[in-house]
């Protein structure tokens, strides 16, 4: 089974990224969560997402194309990036989950990968 | 109308099948596919196979195999016409099964690991004990509907929800480590308790789902003989149903835990409970359920001795709270308190709660209710009982609470 882990960070654990002090005690977090999902072998990829700020939303509204600055929706907490890992059920992936550093100050919403789309038959 | 006693006959051991293996076919059946509602489909066609072959072939030496035989068959047929691939999956996993089949189900009960995915906490707390009713007992959405007073329709439509999840998100089907996990059989145990709570508030219909909570407390004792907290569970829920005839009085008249004859109570669960709690202290770890149980134990032993010892209930409520706080152990503790005498003690502890918990909770005005008439104030136990009745729904304790008014 794939599932995403979508981690959705805190507009506070966001800020620590680029922080002069703050930031170094984020990275190491990460880089050690990463260091340990990696060495398991079961990412099938993943990726860390520039902040809110850099955001642009598209929507096609009758028929007119809308692009707007900013994220989907404002709330809370900000998709701060993700993983695709691969493992044998939600409770594995729910231990991965509960791993990472944003479960402090966000969360992480964990959501099987839609399998792949059978080919129409020949 | 000569195949009448045969039918019949057939019919009943479908049935007997059907009550006393429903869960353990279901789990059997689901736990490697994951796929209750598909479960579900193939067994009720093996029932529907077996009263169509049973009156002309006889019923099967076991009723159960048979039945278990005749859905996995149906379910490889289901899987083969989908995919291809998976059923060629399910053919090869059911050879290795022939054979092993029956003694084995037998030995590993699959029901538990049933139990644990229905209360997983990736399921919604409030489906978790209808999902126990349904796929471990075999209640339909109609009857587990009215209990939780939700219309059928929608509680179908959770229910499949839920099931649909854990099809879907995979849930582990598997009995978790429970040292390293303890809180998941809380989950359980607690699911087990609402199921009989929701019997216990409505008198009239809810006894078969009381019957049915006690069957899967039962059930959960002998599947995990070593959990000292099953067996406290059981126990508690004994004590409860021996006080059930006790609680009414002829007239229908709702009659309090102190003014109850201990000659109504039923003696034989009071002897079993208490042969349950006793096992259960033996393991030495302390559980709420066994704590709340001893609280019921304490109350039954005026049955015996003709008074009830308020400072053994007292102590054992500050254990619970220690344990488990909540609002409802504090009124209890509280309440305990009040009636062992010890009034201002009883008025602090009330006092210390936080207002806007105890707003809306009838349990914590009759309490306080009980507070001032044994203060000796009349004007305010009157308009604090008002303040109980307005929050009471049950209409026996509404009727028990106006008469006192008066």
């Amino acid at each position: 089974m794939q599932y995403i882990l979508l981690l959705n960070e805190s507009p506070n654990e966001l800020a620590d990224r680029d922080h002069p002090e703050r930031s170094k005690t984020y990275w190491g977090a990460w880089s050690a969560f990463i260091g340990a999902i990696s060495k398991a072998g079961i990412i099938v990829n993943g990726d860390g997402l520039l902040g809110p700020e850099t955001a642009t939303t598209v929507r096609l509204r009758d028929g007119k194309r809308m692009v707007q600055d900013g994220p989907f929706a404002d709330t809370k907490e900000v998709l701060g990036g993700y993983f695709v890992i691969e493992v044998p059920d939600l409770d594995a992936a729910l231990e991965w989950a509960a791993k990472a550093p944003c479960v402090h100050g966000g969360s992480v919403e964990v959501r099987p990968v839609m399998p792949p789309m059978r080919a129409p038959k020949a | 109308m000569t195949y009448g006693p045969v039918i019949t006959e057939a019919r009943r051991a479908a049935e007997l099948a059907a009550r006393t293996s429903y869960g353990r076919l279901i789990a059997s059946l689901a736990s490697r596919s994951r796929d209750i509602v598909v479960a579900e489909d193939a067994l009720s066609d093996a029932f529907a196979a077996a009263l169509a072959t049973w009156p002309e072939r006889g019923v099967p030496s076991s009723p159960e195999a048979w039945l278990l035989t005749a859905a996995r068959r149906n379910l490889n047929h289901r899987a083969r016409h989908e995919n291809v691939q998976l059923g060629a999956v399910a053919e090869l996993l059911s050879r290795i099964d022939e054979g092993a089949e029956v003694t084995d189900w037998a030995a590993v009960d699959e029901r538990l690991k049933l139990l644990f995915v229905c209360a997983h906490p990736a399921i919604d707390e409030n489906i978790r004990t209808p999902l126990m009713l349904q796929t471990v007992l075999g209640l339909d959405a109609q009857r587990i509907g009215s209990a939780f007073l939700v219309a059928p329709s929608t509680m179908g439509q959770r229910l499949v929800r839920a099931k649909t999840k854990i099809k879907q998100a995979a849930l582990r089907f598997e009995v978790p480590d429970l040292r390293e996990a303890p809180t998941r059989l809380d989950d359980v145990l607690r699911a087990v308790y609402v199921a009989y709570g929701s019997a216990w508030d409505d008198h009239a219909g809810g006894r078969g789902l009381a019957e049915e909570a006690l069957y899967l407390g039962r059930t959960l004792v002998s599947l995990l003989p070593q959990e000292p907290e099953a067996r406290g569970l059981l126990a508690l829920m004994l004590y409860c149903e021996s006080r059930r005839e006790a609680r009414r009085d002829a007239s229908g008249r709702f009659v309090p835990l102190p003014e109850q004859d201990p000659r109504r109570w039923s003696t034989a669960m009071i002897i079993e409970a208490e042969a349950l709690l006793t096992a259960a202290s033996q393991a030495g770890r302390f559980g709420r359920f066994q704590c709340e149980a001893a609280i019921q134990s304490v109350h039954a032993q005026r049955g015996v001795t003709g008074h009830t010892e308020h400072a053994a209930i007292c102590l054992l409520y500050e254990l619970l709270l220690n344990h488990t706080p909540s609002v409802g152990v504090a009124v209890g503790r509280a309440a305990a308190l009040i009636e062992a005498g010890a009034l201002e003690d009883g008025a602090r502890a009330l006092d210390a709660l936080d207002p806007e918990s105890v707003l809306l909770y009838q349990p914590y005005w009759v309490v306080r209710a009980r507070l001032a008439e044994r203060r000796g104030d009349q004007e305010l136990m009157r308009s604090t009982l008002e303040r109980a009745l307005g929050l009471t729904e049950d209409a026996a304790a509404r009727r028990y609470l106006s008469d006192r008014l008066v």
